[in-house]
């Protein structure tokens, strides 16, 4: 067992205040001139690098090394209703490519379903080198446990080195289904993947619930897991097919099922943020719910999509589909104006990528700053009314 | 009926920074609460207590000893037992190394019927744990359930909202769920049974209780994913700061609006 080893002979009270005091996650406990660590503990070695030398040790055991040469290949799930691919499979292809020219791998797409020939070509045209297709009347709609079975045949069968999946609702629920089944590492939400040149998957993702980033990998274990969001990454450009279909049997699979779903109703379409072009995000600034109606004529003028932070959305104010972030939506529009938000970095990996960034704080230090083309250090209760009698001005303009 | 619940202490605030010079993480540790959607889990094992006789709610936590607090605020809101699973064995756990754990945990706390956890934590954010466990139990889930429509003899039928749709789906006993908020609104821990658990102490269980004692199965040993680096977010582009009077400011913002064509 890998553990931190406290060296109790050099533990004063003083050298125990200053760890309880530098350890992120409250994992040590000082009673009786004991100084030790309980299950809090991250194993995040900040005690043993930054702490009194010597007084906290890595004590790391010997594992077995896994032969790496045996997993091969990227794979993508492709997340299908009704024979139609959701769009986030084509982004995770898109980086599966990129990731592939970095040590020369194959693209391998994986489709469960029934009558799917048609995403099997579309998959193709998206530049990927096989695809294989788990076709059978019992996968005509999503089953739990009936698509858990088929992706550990195909992980058995094709020994990949790489599994990604839609960051969806469903996929959020399902890969780590399959991650407890193959006994391996998932990585869930992540904003970057890099691959090392020994085939180790990076998997980066903001950690801790804070303003961190972690690159978080798999050393010994395959096949190396994660989730990606939708609107994370770019679809690829088509070309030419060049991979192969194959079909795969399906007999031997186990088609054992405790879930049924009884009924499914569509929910009325809400405008989805994830496709506006022009978005006026809201923060905690607004102080009551009232406040909002302050960017009504701008949204008007701009013809834009409002979008929140996720207090506004814990409030009750917003509906969640409108949230931004990590645990929101990504968008990517021409044009995003943020009023009065600090920029968490799980509201900033949601927005980043936004063409031009305009954000209107009072705070000089507000990070969004940073991120932005403009950088307007306001007040939003003054820079609101203003900005509206200037839209009134033009409009009344129009109107003579 | 028997059903367990789990739950998460999690850091009251998500104020957690990186100090620049040192690269170390700064949290303010001193404020913890239970993982919000959790509440949502033991509202939801509740409203079955009330409506279905004979059922016993058990609440379990894996966390340090201070975790208890969040087990003793489950007593007093309805739960019927509690039980803390804690051991320095279990240090550096990721999700696979949690999920195992807490499911050799309700391996001792067999029989079950059904096992409700909370959507996602606040601090672990991954929704997985639940999904995990159900998975090494060997048993059905059903993930973001909002609403229990009925009990019945041999399952449950409950209401799922994904993205675009609904789910009704019925689900065979023994199963597990993972709950969002719906319309629930959990109550609060009353101080009458606050009074009726006093002296009651909550059990601790640690590895060697466990079925599966090899401690390599278990925390940063169990987990197959490891933090290699942490790092601050790096932030990129060429921004152009806008001050002055509200007036000046304002003026520019319009004329960058303008320029751009949007207005
Ligand atoms: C695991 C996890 C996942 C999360 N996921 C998300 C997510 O998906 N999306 C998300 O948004 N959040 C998410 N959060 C929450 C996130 O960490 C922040 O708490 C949240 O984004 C803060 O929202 P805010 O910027 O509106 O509020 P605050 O942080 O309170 O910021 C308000 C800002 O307004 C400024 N301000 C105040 N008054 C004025 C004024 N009169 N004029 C101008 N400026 C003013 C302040 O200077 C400040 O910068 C997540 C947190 C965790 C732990
Ligand atoms: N340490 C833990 N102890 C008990 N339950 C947990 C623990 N961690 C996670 N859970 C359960 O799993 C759910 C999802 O957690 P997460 O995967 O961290 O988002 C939580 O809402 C809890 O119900």
């Amino acid at each position: 067992m890998s553990y931190i080893k406290v060296n109790q002979e050099l533990v004063t009270k003083e050298v125990a205040e200053k760890l309880i005091k530098l350890c992120p996650f409250q994992a040590f406990e000082y009673n009786d001139s004991i100084l030790s660590i309980h299950s809090g503990c991250r194993i995040c070695k900040i005690c043993v690098n930054k702490g009194p030398i010597g007084v906290c040790e890595f004590i790391e055991s010997k594992q077995q090394i896994l032969d790496k040469t045996k997993y091969k290949g990227i794979a993508v799930y492709i997340q299908q209703q009704d024979g139609v691919a959701h769009p986030v499979a084509w982004e995770l292809i898109g980086k599966a490519k990129e990731l592939a020219r970095i040590t020369n791998e194959k693209v391998i797409v994986l489709v469960i379903g029934h009558s799917l020939d048609r995403i099997a070509e579309e998959a193709l045209e998206y530049g990927v080198d096989q695809v294989f297709l788990y076709d059978d009347p019992n996968y005509q709609a999503f089953d739990l446990e009936r698509y858990t079975n088929v992706v550990e045949e195909f992980f058995q069968k094709h020994k990949v080195n790489i599994i990604l999946f839609g960051g969806t609702l469903q996929g959020r629920s399902f890969a780590p289904r399959i991650a407890a089944r193959l006994q391996t590492g998932l990585t869930a939400d992540c904003t970057m993947l890099d691959l090392k040149e020994n085939n180790d998957l990076l998997q980066i993702r903001p950690a801790f619930g804070g303003n961190i980033m972690a690159k978080i990998h798999t050393p010994n274990h395959r096949p190396q897991m994660a989730t990606i969001r939708y609107k994370m990454f770019s679809a690829p450009s088509k070309v030419k097919p060049f991979g192969i279909i194959t079909k795969e049997p399906t007999d031997s699979i186990s088609k054992d099922s405790h879930v049924h779903v009884l009924s499914l109703e569509q929910k009325p379409k809400g405008k989805d943020i994830s496709e506006a072009e022009v978005i006026i995000a809201v923060g905690r600034a607004f102080k009551k719910e009232k406040d909002l109606e302050l960017i009504q004529p701008l949204m008007k003028s701009l013809n834009a999509e409002v979008a929140c932070t996720r207090p506004l959305v814990e409030n009750g104010w917003m509906d969640p589909r409108r949230q931004i972030g990590l645990s929101g939506r990504t968008v990517k529009p021409k044009l995003i104006i943020n009023l009065g938000i600090s920029g968490s970095i799980q509201f900033i990996e949601g927005m980043k990528e936004s063409e031009l960034i305009i954000s209107v704080n009072n705070d000089p230090d507000n990070k969004l700053f940073a991120i932005s083309d403009y950088a307007i250090h306001g007040d939003i209760y003054e820079v609101l009314p203003e900005l509206n009698k200037l839209i009134q001005q033009v409009w009344s303009q129009r109107t003579v | 009926m028997n059903i367990i619940t789990c739950i998460k202490q999690v850091p009251g605030s998500s104020k957690v920074d990186v100090d620049p010079k040192t690269g170390v993480l700064i949290r303010d540790g001193s404020n913890v609460k239970m993982n919000p959607y959790d509440l949502y889990a033991l509202e939801t094992a509740y409203l079955i207590k009330e409506k279905y006789a004979d059922t016993i709610v058990k609440t379990i936590t894996m966390g340090p000893a201070s975790a208890k607090k969040v087990l003793e605020e489950s007593l007093y809101m309805g739960s019927d037992e509690a039980y803390l699973l804690s051991d320095r064995a279990f240090a550096g756990a990721d999700v696979l190394a949690t999920s195992y754990s807490i499911s050799q945990m309700i391996r001792k706390l067999h029989p079950y019927d059904l096992i409700i956890c909370g959507k996602q934590t606040t601090d672990g954010d991954t929704a997985q744990v639940g999904p995990e466990i159900a998975e090494f139990l060997g048993i059905p889930h059903v993930a973001y359930v909002t609403k229990i429509e009925e009990v019945q003899e041999d399952g449950i039928l409950v209401r799922t909202s994904m993205e675009d749709h609904e789910e009704q789906l019925k689900i065979s006993f023994p199963c597990l769920i993972t709950v969002d908020k719906g319309t629930l609104v959990p109550r609060l821990p009353s101080f009458h049974r606050k009074q009726r658990f006093t002296g009651y102490s909550i059990q601790t269980f640690s590895l060697k209780d466990l079925e599966d004692k090899d401690p390599s199965h278990y925390g940063l040993e169990g987990s197959p994913t490891q933090v290699e680096e942490i790092f601050p977010p790096n932030k990129k582009r060429d921004s152009i700061s806008i001050k002055g009077d509200k007036k000046t400011i304002t003026n520019s913002l319009f004329e960058i609006l303008k320029e751009k064509k949007y207005i």
